[in-house]
């Protein structure tokens, strides 16, 4: 029989994390510092509201684009948190999770040869995408001593006359860092001199430590080249429910709605019903997860300094992305190795991109008790790597 | 940093001070110092432990009771309160707005126990007029916290992006 599966499809890398997800799950008595989600439950209100979505039988589809009660929420939303305005009926799209939003906004922009610079480390769907929607993914490898930002001279530098998006990927996942106003402004500079169009994920914006997240869209000039992601996942706790949206201009919303109607219909009315309720009363629930996220980060950060491991400080989403250079192995050989003899489970940093080895990636998105306990067995293998690199 | 201090060890108030002051980012001997005058100014009136006495061999009642009472001259509902309070097995007094004045919650060793309480000690207090008394039968969440659940288990995948 001949192979029915497409050339392009097949030239996809099945994600890094894959292949060590596989080998955690064989091993059951493993503490995981590995998950890319909240620890807590959806606020008990949301829930209540999906449930009583489910009692009333809202069991329907709704309008392609969303709820229009949502989407007017989410306009709201996005005025009060982050300043921007947007028309909630042609500017809004609801789609399953941002990571929809990513892969429709690719494709209703690229034509075949297009560049889409991606600043990495970063989230593991953007570059294969970009491949599915025939465009040409060009790295923006970003650096430890610029605490992972993105410069403007770095995005300059990377620009071609093919070049079209720049996405941006902050606050990171799996690098926590954080683009300030001061760090952005330059960067809109150079995208508006170049004519470019910024896909801005920012699914981590509630959770930042120091400031309040600035938006790329809220520049000046900048809201009609940009296309916003976010969802509920992060902020909510409401990875499983699967919502988000994109907030952008309106012929690219118009675009992306045509696809989004043929190949989802619509996002998960529950969810869609729940998530009024998010956006409606769920400011405090959020900052309270915000405050205790960040009391771990400081502690995992202040641990893992105290064990002598180089560690940037993460100023965004729930993850500190510390080197492991100094260990004289590869990011895969560490998590591996911490695996095998002390049974944690962390993210080989090269999963995100290449420019991501050297480093793990530790989620705080765990009890304390439990990053205790794991940063013991952390503190355990470093300082027997350090021993017997002393013998 | 009082406010970030009490909503840390309302929930968990054996945390060291050490570990506190990493969480808070501030520095240890603040902390300490600030938590000595919530002591002296009675915002910390105690650290207690919430025992969820069902699952223990000890048996205990818990009673709730509605008091009436009409205060006295000279003799205010403080201090009807506080000949109530006296009591050692009273757990709990608070003075209510509604249809009746004073919440009353006891624990005894037994129904009798609550029984002889009500009857000979509190219904016998001039001020008092009327109670109404509730056991309860089952504690399902106490000072915020749900007693019924398990330790939580992690139902998270161990790795996802």
């Amino acid at each position: 029989m001949r192979s029915f599966i497409s050339d392009k499809c097949r030239d996809i890398k099945p994600s890094g994390i894959r292949k060590f997800f596989d080998v955690v799950n064989d091993m059951p008595d493993a503490i995981s510092l590995g998950v890319g989600e909240p620890d807590f439950d959806t606020p008990w209100f949301i829930r209540d509201e999906g449930i009583y979505s489910l009692e009333k039988g809202r069991t329907f589809y709704t309008s392609n684009a969303g709820l229009k009660e949502l989407r007017e929420e989410i306009a709201a939303y996005l005025n009060r948190r982050l300043g921007l305005d947007y028309d909630p009926i042609h500017q809004i799209l609801v789609t399953v999770g941002g990571s929809e939003g990513i892969d429709v906004a690719l494709r209703a922009m690229l034509n075949p040869g297009d560049e889409v610079l991606i600043p990495e480390p970063c989230y593991v769907s953007y570059l294969p995408c970009t491949q599915l929607a025939d465009g040409k993914a060009v790295p923006l490898p970003l650096k430890e001593e610029n605490e992972f930002r993105l410069t403007a001279e770095q995005l300059e530098a990377a620009i071609t006359p093919k070049t079209k998006i720049l996405v941006m990927p902050f606050p990171n996942n799996p690098t926590g860092a954080i683009m300030t106003r001061e760090d952005l402004e330059p960067v809109a500079e150079v995208v508006k001199k170049y004519d470019l169009f910024v896909i801005s994920d920012e699914i981590y914006s509630e959770l930042t430590y120091t400031d309040a997240h600035v938006s790329i869209a809220s520049l000046p000039g900048m809201q009609e080249r940009t296309l916003v992601i976010n969802g509920f996942s992060k902020a909510y706790a409401m990875t499983g429910w699967r919502l988000g949206y994109a907030a952008g201009p309106e012929d690219l919303i118009g675009e992306m709605t045509k696809i989004h109607q043929f190949a989802i219909m619509c996002a998960p009315t529950t969810s869609q019903y729940a998530a009024v309720q998010a956006m409606k009363n769920g400011d405090g629930e959020v900052a309270k997860m915000r405050e205790s996220y960040n009391q771990r980060r400081r502690f995992v950060v202040h641990t893992l300094r105290e064990m002598g491991m180089h560690c940037f400080e993460p100023l965004g989403a729930f993850y500190v992305f510390p080197s492991i250079q100094p260990y004289g192995m590869s990011s895969e050989e560490f998590a591996g190795r911490l695996l095998e003899e002390e049974k944690v489970a962390v993210v080989p940093g090269n999963a995100f991109g290449d420019s991501g080895e050297g480093f793990i990636r530790i989620s705080y998105a765990y009890s304390l008790r439990d990053l205790k306990k794991a940063l013991e067995r952390v503190r355990n293998f470093v300082e027997r790597l350090e021993r017997q690199s002393h013998d | 940093m009082k406010e970030k201090i009490l909503a840390v060890i309302e929930k968990n108030s054996r945390i060291d001070l050490k570990e506190l002051a990493i969480l808070l980012g501030e520095e240890e001997a603040d902390v300490a110092n600030a938590i000595a005058e919530m002591e002296q100014e009675n915002i910390i009136c105690g650290y207690h432990t919430l025992i969820n006495w069902d699952n223990t061999s000890e048996e205990k009642v818990s009673a709730l009771i509605e008091v009436r009472v009409t205060p006295q001259r000279g003799m205010g509902f403080d201090h009807i309160a506080e000949r109530i309070y006296q009591y050692p097995e009273v757990h709990a007094v608070y003075l209510m707005s509604g249809a009746y004045d004073f919440t009353v919650i006891l624990e005894g060793k037994s129904m009798r126990d609550v029984a002889q309480f009500v009857s000979e000690k509190l219904s016998t207090l001039d001020s008092v007029l009327s109670t109404a008394t509730h056991f309860v039968l089952k504690k399902y969440k106490d000072h915020g916290t749900i007693l019924t659940k398990k330790a939580n288990s992690d139902e998270r995948m161990l790795i996802t992006p």
